[in-house]
Protein backbone atom coordinates (compact mmCIF):
# COMPACT_ATOMS: atom_id res chain seq x y z
CA UNK A 1 0.00 0.00 0.00
CA UNK A 2 2.68 2.45 1.02
CA UNK A 3 4.71 1.40 -1.57
CA UNK A 4 2.15 1.95 -4.49
CA UNK A 5 1.09 5.50 -3.22
CA UNK A 6 5.08 6.00 -3.51
CA UNK A 7 4.83 4.78 -7.19
CA UNK A 8 4.33 8.29 -8.48
CA UNK A 9 7.21 9.85 -6.53
CA UNK A 10 9.09 7.52 -8.05
CA UNK A 11 8.39 8.02 -11.27
CA UNK A 12 9.07 11.83 -10.91
CA UNK A 13 12.24 11.60 -9.36
CA UNK A 14 13.19 9.23 -12.03
CA UNK A 15 12.42 11.56 -14.41
CA UNK A 16 14.14 14.45 -12.64
CA UNK A 17 17.43 12.37 -12.04
CA UNK A 18 17.23 11.13 -15.70
CA UNK A 19 17.44 14.80 -17.02
CA UNK A 20 20.33 16.08 -14.22
CA UNK A 21 22.13 13.27 -15.82
CA UNK A 22 21.27 14.21 -19.15
CA UNK A 23 22.89 18.10 -18.10
CA UNK A 24 25.70 16.96 -16.68
CA UNK A 25 26.22 14.32 -19.53
CA UNK A 26 26.18 17.32 -22.17
CA UNK A 27 28.45 19.65 -20.08
CA UNK A 28 30.60 16.49 -19.68
CA UNK A 29 30.67 16.31 -23.70
CA UNK A 30 31.22 19.85 -24.52
CA UNK A 31 34.16 20.32 -22.32
CA UNK A 32 35.63 17.18 -24.22
CA UNK A 33 35.22 19.35 -27.48
CA UNK A 34 38.75 21.36 -27.68
CA UNK A 35 40.36 17.80 -27.35
CA UNK A 36 39.02 16.84 -30.39
CA UNK A 37 40.75 19.39 -32.44
CA UNK A 38 43.79 17.52 -31.88
CA UNK A 39 42.06 14.52 -33.51
CA UNK A 40 40.11 15.90 -36.63
CA UNK A 41 39.90 12.33 -38.51
CA UNK A 42 37.61 11.49 -35.71
CA UNK A 43 35.14 13.99 -36.97
CA UNK A 44 35.58 13.52 -40.48
CA UNK A 45 34.91 9.54 -39.83
CA UNK A 46 31.81 10.54 -38.23
CA UNK A 47 30.70 13.39 -40.33
CA UNK A 48 30.96 10.52 -43.06
CA UNK A 49 28.50 7.52 -41.19
CA UNK A 50 26.27 10.61 -39.93
CA UNK A 51 26.15 13.46 -42.72
CA UNK A 52 27.02 11.52 -46.12
CA UNK A 53 24.77 8.18 -45.37
CA UNK A 54 22.04 10.33 -44.87
CA UNK A 55 22.36 12.33 -47.40
CA UNK A 56 20.29 9.94 -50.21
CA UNK A 57 17.15 10.09 -47.84
CA UNK A 58 17.10 14.33 -47.56
CA UNK A 59 17.69 14.95 -51.06
CA UNK A 60 15.02 12.66 -52.20
CA UNK A 61 12.19 13.74 -49.71
CA UNK A 62 13.08 17.13 -50.11
CA UNK A 63 12.87 16.75 -53.26
CA UNK A 64 9.31 15.26 -53.17
CA UNK A 65 8.57 17.76 -49.95
CA UNK A 66 8.90 20.50 -52.74
CA UNK A 67 6.87 18.53 -55.39
CA UNK A 68 3.98 18.23 -53.51
CA UNK A 69 3.65 21.73 -51.92
CA UNK A 70 4.01 23.17 -55.33
CA UNK A 71 0.88 21.00 -56.26
CA UNK A 72 -0.92 21.11 -53.43
CA UNK A 73 -0.30 25.56 -53.44
CA UNK A 74 -1.36 25.59 -56.95
CA UNK A 75 -4.67 23.96 -57.12
CA UNK A 76 -5.27 26.44 -54.24
CA UNK A 77 -3.74 29.53 -55.98
CA UNK A 78 -4.77 29.25 -59.40
CA UNK A 79 -8.59 29.80 -58.30
CA UNK A 80 -7.11 33.33 -57.59
CA UNK A 81 -5.41 33.90 -60.06
CA UNK A 82 -1.99 34.15 -58.16
CA UNK A 83 -0.46 31.05 -58.92
CA UNK A 84 3.08 33.50 -59.99
CA UNK A 85 3.23 33.67 -55.92
CA UNK A 86 3.61 29.77 -55.53
CA UNK A 87 7.52 30.23 -55.52
CA UNK A 88 6.85 32.36 -52.68
CA UNK A 89 4.61 30.28 -50.92
CA UNK A 90 7.23 27.13 -51.52
CA UNK A 91 9.98 28.84 -50.36
CA UNK A 92 8.68 30.17 -47.24
CA UNK A 93 6.99 27.14 -46.38
CA UNK A 94 10.31 25.37 -46.97
CA UNK A 95 12.62 27.38 -45.53
CA UNK A 96 10.92 28.72 -42.03
CA UNK A 97 9.18 25.39 -41.33
CA UNK A 98 9.05 22.41 -43.34
CA UNK A 99 12.98 22.45 -44.28
CA UNK A 100 14.74 22.59 -40.64
CA UNK A 101 12.18 20.39 -39.19
CA UNK A 102 11.24 17.65 -41.86
CA UNK A 103 15.21 17.21 -41.80
CA UNK A 104 15.62 17.01 -38.03
CA UNK A 105 12.96 14.10 -38.07
CA UNK A 106 14.45 12.28 -40.65
CA UNK A 107 17.84 12.77 -39.02
CA UNK A 108 16.22 12.07 -36.31
CA UNK A 109 15.82 7.97 -37.46
CA UNK A 110 18.66 7.92 -40.04
CA UNK A 111 21.36 8.87 -37.74
CA UNK A 112 20.11 9.34 -34.12
CA UNK A 113 18.89 5.82 -34.03
CA UNK A 114 22.19 4.77 -35.44
CA UNK A 115 24.34 6.66 -32.96
CA UNK A 116 22.30 5.46 -30.68
CA UNK A 117 22.64 2.00 -31.20
CA UNK A 118 26.44 2.20 -31.86
CA UNK A 119 26.73 3.76 -28.21
CA UNK A 120 24.52 1.53 -26.85
CA UNK A 121 26.24 -2.17 -28.13
CA UNK A 122 29.92 -0.41 -27.14
CA UNK A 123 28.59 -0.40 -23.80
CA UNK A 124 26.57 -3.81 -24.09
CA UNK A 125 29.86 -5.48 -24.95
CA UNK A 126 32.02 -3.36 -22.57
CA UNK A 127 33.88 -1.76 -24.62
CA UNK A 128 33.17 1.67 -23.18
CA UNK A 129 34.83 -0.25 -20.06
CA UNK A 130 37.65 -1.72 -21.57
CA UNK A 131 38.47 1.83 -22.90
CA UNK A 132 38.29 3.05 -19.30
CA UNK A 133 40.38 0.74 -18.20
CA UNK A 134 42.77 1.58 -20.46
CA UNK A 135 42.62 4.83 -19.31
CA UNK A 136 41.06 6.56 -22.84
CA UNK A 137 38.22 8.31 -22.04
CA UNK A 138 34.86 7.42 -23.78
CA UNK A 139 33.54 10.66 -23.50
CA UNK A 140 36.24 12.19 -25.57
CA UNK A 141 36.90 8.81 -27.62
CA UNK A 142 33.37 8.14 -28.37
CA UNK A 143 30.77 10.66 -27.56
CA UNK A 144 31.78 13.83 -28.67
CA UNK A 145 32.91 13.02 -31.69
CA UNK A 146 29.33 12.16 -33.04
CA UNK A 147 27.84 14.98 -31.02
CA UNK A 148 30.73 17.58 -32.64
CA UNK A 149 29.41 15.89 -36.38
CA UNK A 150 25.63 15.32 -35.62
CA UNK A 151 25.93 19.33 -34.80
CA UNK A 152 27.99 20.11 -37.72
CA UNK A 153 25.61 17.90 -40.38
CA UNK A 154 22.20 18.78 -39.97
CA UNK A 155 22.48 22.99 -40.77
CA UNK A 156 23.93 21.26 -44.01
CA UNK A 157 21.48 18.66 -44.77
CA UNK A 158 18.97 21.07 -44.08
CA UNK A 159 20.37 23.42 -46.98
CA UNK A 160 20.66 20.94 -49.06
CA UNK A 161 16.70 19.72 -48.05
CA UNK A 162 15.66 23.17 -49.00
CA UNK A 163 17.81 23.55 -52.28
CA UNK A 164 16.13 20.50 -53.48
CA UNK A 165 12.89 21.25 -52.25
CA UNK A 166 12.51 24.94 -53.99
CA UNK A 167 15.09 24.66 -56.60
CA UNK A 168 16.32 22.16 -57.96
CA UNK A 169 13.65 19.72 -58.39
CA UNK A 170 10.63 19.87 -56.61
CA UNK A 171 9.10 23.17 -56.43
CA UNK A 172 10.55 24.60 -59.92
CA UNK A 173 10.18 21.01 -61.77
CA UNK A 174 6.53 20.75 -60.98
CA UNK A 175 5.86 24.31 -61.03
CA UNK A 176 7.64 25.59 -63.82
CA UNK A 177 8.10 22.67 -65.83
CA UNK A 178 4.84 21.30 -65.36
CA UNK A 179 2.22 23.46 -64.14
CA UNK A 180 3.55 26.14 -66.12
CA UNK A 181 4.01 29.21 -63.97
CA UNK A 182 6.74 31.39 -65.58
CA UNK A 183 10.36 30.77 -64.37
CA UNK A 184 11.24 34.54 -63.92
CA UNK A 185 8.13 35.30 -61.91
CA UNK A 186 9.11 32.15 -59.28
CA UNK A 187 12.13 33.13 -58.60
CA UNK A 188 11.34 37.03 -58.41
CA UNK A 189 8.77 36.15 -55.79
CA UNK A 190 11.01 34.04 -53.95
CA UNK A 191 13.62 36.78 -53.96
CA UNK A 192 11.03 39.42 -53.08
CA UNK A 193 9.33 37.78 -50.15
CA UNK A 194 11.98 35.60 -48.80
CA UNK A 195 14.27 37.75 -46.51
CA UNK A 196 18.01 36.88 -45.45
CA UNK A 197 18.20 37.39 -41.81
CA UNK A 198 14.24 37.08 -41.35
CA UNK A 199 13.88 33.33 -42.96
CA UNK A 200 17.08 32.39 -44.17
CA UNK A 201 19.22 32.89 -41.14
CA UNK A 202 16.24 31.77 -38.46
CA UNK A 203 16.16 28.14 -40.22
CA UNK A 204 19.64 27.86 -39.81
CA UNK A 205 19.82 28.62 -36.26
CA UNK A 206 16.83 26.29 -35.90
CA UNK A 207 18.58 23.81 -37.26
CA UNK A 208 21.23 24.35 -35.03
CA UNK A 209 19.32 23.87 -32.24
CA UNK A 210 17.83 20.63 -33.75
CA UNK A 211 21.25 19.11 -33.91
CA UNK A 212 22.50 20.43 -30.78
CA UNK A 213 19.30 18.12 -29.34
CA UNK A 214 19.03 15.43 -31.26
CA UNK A 215 23.01 14.24 -30.78
CA UNK A 216 22.36 14.75 -27.48
CA UNK A 217 19.85 12.64 -27.11
CA UNK A 218 20.66 9.98 -29.05
CA UNK A 219 24.49 9.96 -27.28
CA UNK A 220 23.21 9.97 -24.07
CA UNK A 221 20.27 7.59 -24.56
CA UNK A 222 23.21 5.08 -26.44
CA UNK A 223 25.77 5.87 -23.15
CA UNK A 224 23.05 5.33 -20.59
CA UNK A 225 21.73 2.18 -22.11
CA UNK A 226 21.12 -1.04 -20.70
CA UNK A 227 24.07 -3.59 -21.11
CA UNK A 228 21.78 -5.77 -22.82
CA UNK A 229 20.04 -6.97 -25.48
CA UNK A 230 16.31 -4.84 -25.10
CA UNK A 231 18.23 -2.05 -23.46
CA UNK A 232 19.67 -1.06 -26.96
CA UNK A 233 16.88 -1.87 -28.47
CA UNK A 234 15.17 0.33 -26.04
CA UNK A 235 17.87 3.31 -26.33
CA UNK A 236 17.40 3.18 -30.30
CA UNK A 237 13.38 4.07 -29.86
CA UNK A 238 13.90 6.31 -27.32
CA UNK A 239 15.97 7.96 -28.86
CA UNK A 240 13.67 8.09 -32.12
CA UNK A 241 10.53 9.21 -29.73
CA UNK A 242 12.37 11.94 -28.04
CA UNK A 243 13.99 13.57 -30.10
CA UNK A 244 10.85 13.40 -32.63
CA UNK A 245 8.96 14.99 -29.79
CA UNK A 246 11.61 17.58 -28.77
CA UNK A 247 12.04 18.75 -32.01
CA UNK A 248 8.53 19.93 -32.57
CA UNK A 249 8.11 21.43 -29.32
CA UNK A 250 10.94 23.08 -29.94
CA UNK A 251 10.17 24.27 -32.79
CA UNK A 252 6.96 25.57 -31.91
CA UNK A 253 8.76 27.73 -29.06
CA UNK A 254 11.50 28.85 -31.63
CA UNK A 255 8.61 29.80 -34.31
CA UNK A 256 7.25 31.64 -31.57
CA UNK A 257 10.15 33.19 -30.67
CA UNK A 258 11.28 34.33 -34.24
CA UNK A 259 7.71 35.30 -35.55
CA UNK A 260 5.60 35.32 -33.30
CA UNK A 261 6.09 38.97 -32.53
CA UNK A 262 4.95 41.67 -34.69
CA UNK B 1 44.40 5.93 -52.62
CA UNK B 2 44.13 4.54 -49.56
CA UNK B 3 40.92 4.28 -47.68
CA UNK B 4 40.87 7.47 -45.04
CA UNK B 5 41.82 9.22 -48.29
CA UNK B 6 38.58 8.18 -50.21
CA UNK B 7 36.02 9.30 -47.03
CA UNK B 8 37.63 12.41 -46.31
CA UNK B 9 37.50 13.42 -49.79
CA UNK B 10 33.94 12.14 -49.20
CA UNK B 11 33.13 14.11 -46.66
CA UNK B 12 34.83 16.92 -48.16
CA UNK B 13 32.46 17.13 -50.92
CA UNK B 14 29.75 16.74 -48.36
CA UNK B 15 30.49 19.86 -46.69
CA UNK B 16 30.99 21.31 -50.10
CA UNK B 17 27.57 20.70 -51.21
CA UNK B 18 26.33 21.81 -48.01
CA UNK B 19 27.68 24.92 -47.98
CA UNK B 20 26.67 26.02 -51.79
CA UNK B 21 23.44 24.99 -50.63
CA UNK B 22 23.78 27.99 -47.55
CA UNK B 23 25.18 29.71 -50.55
CA UNK B 24 21.94 28.57 -53.12
CA UNK B 25 19.88 29.77 -50.27
CA UNK B 26 21.16 33.41 -49.25
CA UNK B 27 21.85 34.53 -52.75
CA UNK B 28 19.46 33.01 -54.85
CA UNK B 29 16.23 32.33 -52.43
CA UNK B 30 16.71 35.65 -50.14
CA UNK B 31 18.32 37.70 -52.94
CA UNK B 32 20.80 39.40 -50.25
CA UNK B 33 22.87 40.02 -53.35
CA UNK B 34 20.26 42.30 -54.82
CA UNK B 35 19.73 44.16 -51.71
CA UNK B 36 23.09 45.54 -51.62
CA UNK B 37 21.80 47.37 -55.07
CA UNK B 38 20.02 50.21 -53.12
CA UNK B 39 21.37 50.38 -50.27
CA UNK B 40 23.74 53.63 -49.81
CA UNK B 41 20.70 55.05 -52.01
CA UNK B 42 19.90 58.33 -50.78
CA UNK B 43 16.60 59.13 -48.48
CA UNK B 44 13.67 61.33 -49.55
CA UNK B 45 10.06 61.62 -47.85
CA UNK B 46 6.90 61.51 -48.52
CA UNK B 47 3.82 62.73 -46.83
CA UNK B 48 0.61 60.73 -47.14
CA UNK B 49 -2.97 61.62 -45.70
CA UNK B 50 -3.38 57.63 -45.81
CA UNK B 51 -0.80 55.39 -46.34
CA UNK B 52 -3.41 52.02 -46.35
CA UNK B 53 -1.33 48.65 -45.98
CA UNK B 54 2.38 50.10 -47.22
CA UNK B 55 5.15 48.41 -44.81
CA UNK B 56 8.58 49.37 -44.98
CA UNK B 57 10.83 46.96 -47.59
CA UNK B 58 7.99 47.70 -50.08
CA UNK B 59 9.03 48.36 -53.36
CA UNK B 60 8.99 51.85 -55.19
CA UNK B 61 8.98 51.99 -58.87
CA UNK B 62 8.14 54.22 -61.79
CA UNK B 63 6.81 52.83 -65.15
CA UNK B 64 6.99 49.47 -63.21
CA UNK B 65 10.86 49.86 -62.59
CA UNK B 66 11.76 49.10 -59.17
CA UNK B 67 14.36 51.76 -58.48
CA UNK B 68 13.79 52.18 -54.28
CA UNK B 69 12.26 50.63 -51.26
CA UNK B 70 10.62 52.03 -48.35
CA UNK B 71 12.49 52.29 -45.38
CA UNK B 72 10.32 53.68 -42.30
CA UNK B 73 7.22 55.14 -41.57
CA UNK B 74 6.53 57.63 -39.20
CA UNK B 75 3.71 59.83 -38.25
CA UNK B 76 3.53 63.84 -38.24
CA UNK B 77 2.63 64.25 -34.51
CA UNK B 78 1.47 67.67 -35.62
CA UNK B 79 -0.17 67.16 -38.76
CA UNK B 80 -1.04 63.45 -38.18
CA UNK B 81 -0.22 62.85 -41.46
CA UNK B 82 1.92 59.82 -42.20
CA UNK B 83 5.72 60.49 -43.34
CA UNK B 84 7.06 57.82 -46.09
CA UNK B 85 10.90 57.77 -45.81
CA UNK B 86 12.04 56.22 -49.37
CA UNK B 87 15.69 55.12 -50.43
CA UNK B 88 16.25 55.46 -54.08
CA UNK B 89 19.23 53.76 -55.45
CA UNK B 90 22.11 56.20 -56.14
CA UNK B 91 21.89 54.65 -59.95
CA UNK B 92 18.46 56.87 -59.78
CA UNK B 93 19.62 60.66 -59.74
CA UNK B 94 17.27 62.09 -62.56
CA UNK B 95 14.05 61.65 -61.12
CA UNK B 96 12.33 65.02 -61.48
CA UNK B 97 11.49 66.80 -57.61
CA UNK B 98 7.96 67.41 -58.97
CA UNK B 99 7.15 63.81 -59.75
CA UNK B 100 4.16 62.52 -58.11
CA UNK B 101 3.90 59.61 -55.46
CA UNK B 102 0.64 57.44 -55.13
CA UNK B 103 0.11 54.47 -53.29
CA UNK B 104 -1.01 51.57 -55.67
CA UNK B 105 -1.55 48.04 -54.82
CA UNK B 106 0.19 44.69 -57.03
CA UNK B 107 -3.46 43.30 -58.23
CA UNK B 108 -6.71 43.20 -56.41
CA UNK B 109 -5.12 41.89 -53.24
CA UNK B 110 -1.66 42.07 -53.42
CA UNK B 111 0.82 43.73 -51.44
CA UNK B 112 0.64 47.87 -51.65
CA UNK B 113 3.78 49.30 -53.23
CA UNK B 114 4.67 53.69 -54.42
CA UNK B 115 4.20 54.54 -57.57
CA UNK B 116 6.46 57.30 -59.26
CA UNK B 117 5.10 59.36 -61.89
CA UNK B 118 7.58 62.08 -63.06
CA UNK B 119 7.16 65.32 -63.36
CA UNK B 120 8.74 68.22 -65.76
CA UNK B 121 11.28 69.51 -63.85
CA UNK B 122 14.60 69.84 -64.72
CA UNK B 123 15.72 69.72 -61.29
CA UNK B 124 15.85 66.09 -59.33
CA UNK B 125 15.16 64.76 -56.48
CA UNK B 126 18.20 64.95 -53.91
CA UNK B 127 18.84 63.26 -50.68
CA UNK B 128 16.50 64.93 -48.03
CA UNK B 129 13.64 66.49 -50.59
CA UNK B 130 10.01 65.75 -49.79
CA UNK B 131 7.89 64.41 -52.89
CA UNK B 132 5.42 67.50 -53.07
CA UNK B 133 2.50 65.91 -55.05
CA UNK B 134 0.89 62.20 -53.28
CA UNK B 135 -1.74 60.23 -53.14
CA UNK B 136 -3.32 58.21 -51.05
CA UNK B 137 -4.17 54.55 -50.79
CA UNK B 138 -6.90 53.72 -52.21
CA UNK B 139 -9.35 52.37 -48.99
CA UNK B 140 -11.86 49.89 -50.58
CA UNK B 141 -14.17 49.94 -47.50
CA UNK B 142 -14.17 53.35 -47.84
CA UNK B 143 -15.14 53.49 -52.08
CA UNK B 144 -17.76 50.48 -50.88
CA UNK B 145 -19.48 52.50 -48.91
CA UNK B 146 -19.42 55.70 -50.72
CA UNK B 147 -21.06 54.01 -53.32
CA UNK B 148 -23.83 52.27 -51.18
CA UNK B 149 -24.12 56.11 -50.43
CA UNK B 150 -24.79 57.48 -53.61
CA UNK B 151 -26.91 54.18 -54.40
CA UNK B 152 -29.18 55.09 -51.61
CA UNK B 153 -28.85 59.12 -52.29
CA UNK B 154 -30.75 58.31 -55.94
CA UNK B 155 -32.70 55.78 -54.54
CA UNK B 156 -34.38 58.61 -52.48
CA UNK B 157 -34.58 61.02 -54.73
CA UNK B 158 -37.08 58.71 -57.42
CA UNK B 159 -39.59 57.04 -54.88
CA UNK B 160 -39.94 53.44 -56.00
CA UNK B 161 -42.99 53.33 -58.28
CA UNK B 162 -45.95 51.08 -57.21
CA UNK B 163 -47.15 48.45 -60.20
Amino acid sequence: MRQALLLPFEIVLDFVQRLGRSVIFLGNTISALPALLLRPSLIVQQMYSIGVLSLIIIVISGAFVGMVLALQGYRTLVDFGAEESLGAVVALTIVRELGPVVTALLFAGRAGSAVAAEIGLMRATEQLDGMSMMAVDPIKRVVAPRFLAGVLCLPLLTAIFSMMAIGVVGGYLIGVQLLGVDSGAYWSQIQSTVEFEGDVLNGIIKSLAFGVVISWIAVFQGYHAAPTAEGVSRATTRTVVVSSLVVLGLDFILTSLMFGGV
Amino acid sequence: MSNTRILELIVGAFVILGVLAVFFLTMRVSNLASQGDTRGGYLVQARFENIGGLKAGAPVSMAGVRVGRVTGIQIDPQSFEAVVSIELGSRYNYIPDDSDASILTAGLLGEQYIGLAPGGSERPLQAGDTIKFTQSALILEQIIGQFLFSKAEQGLDKPATTP
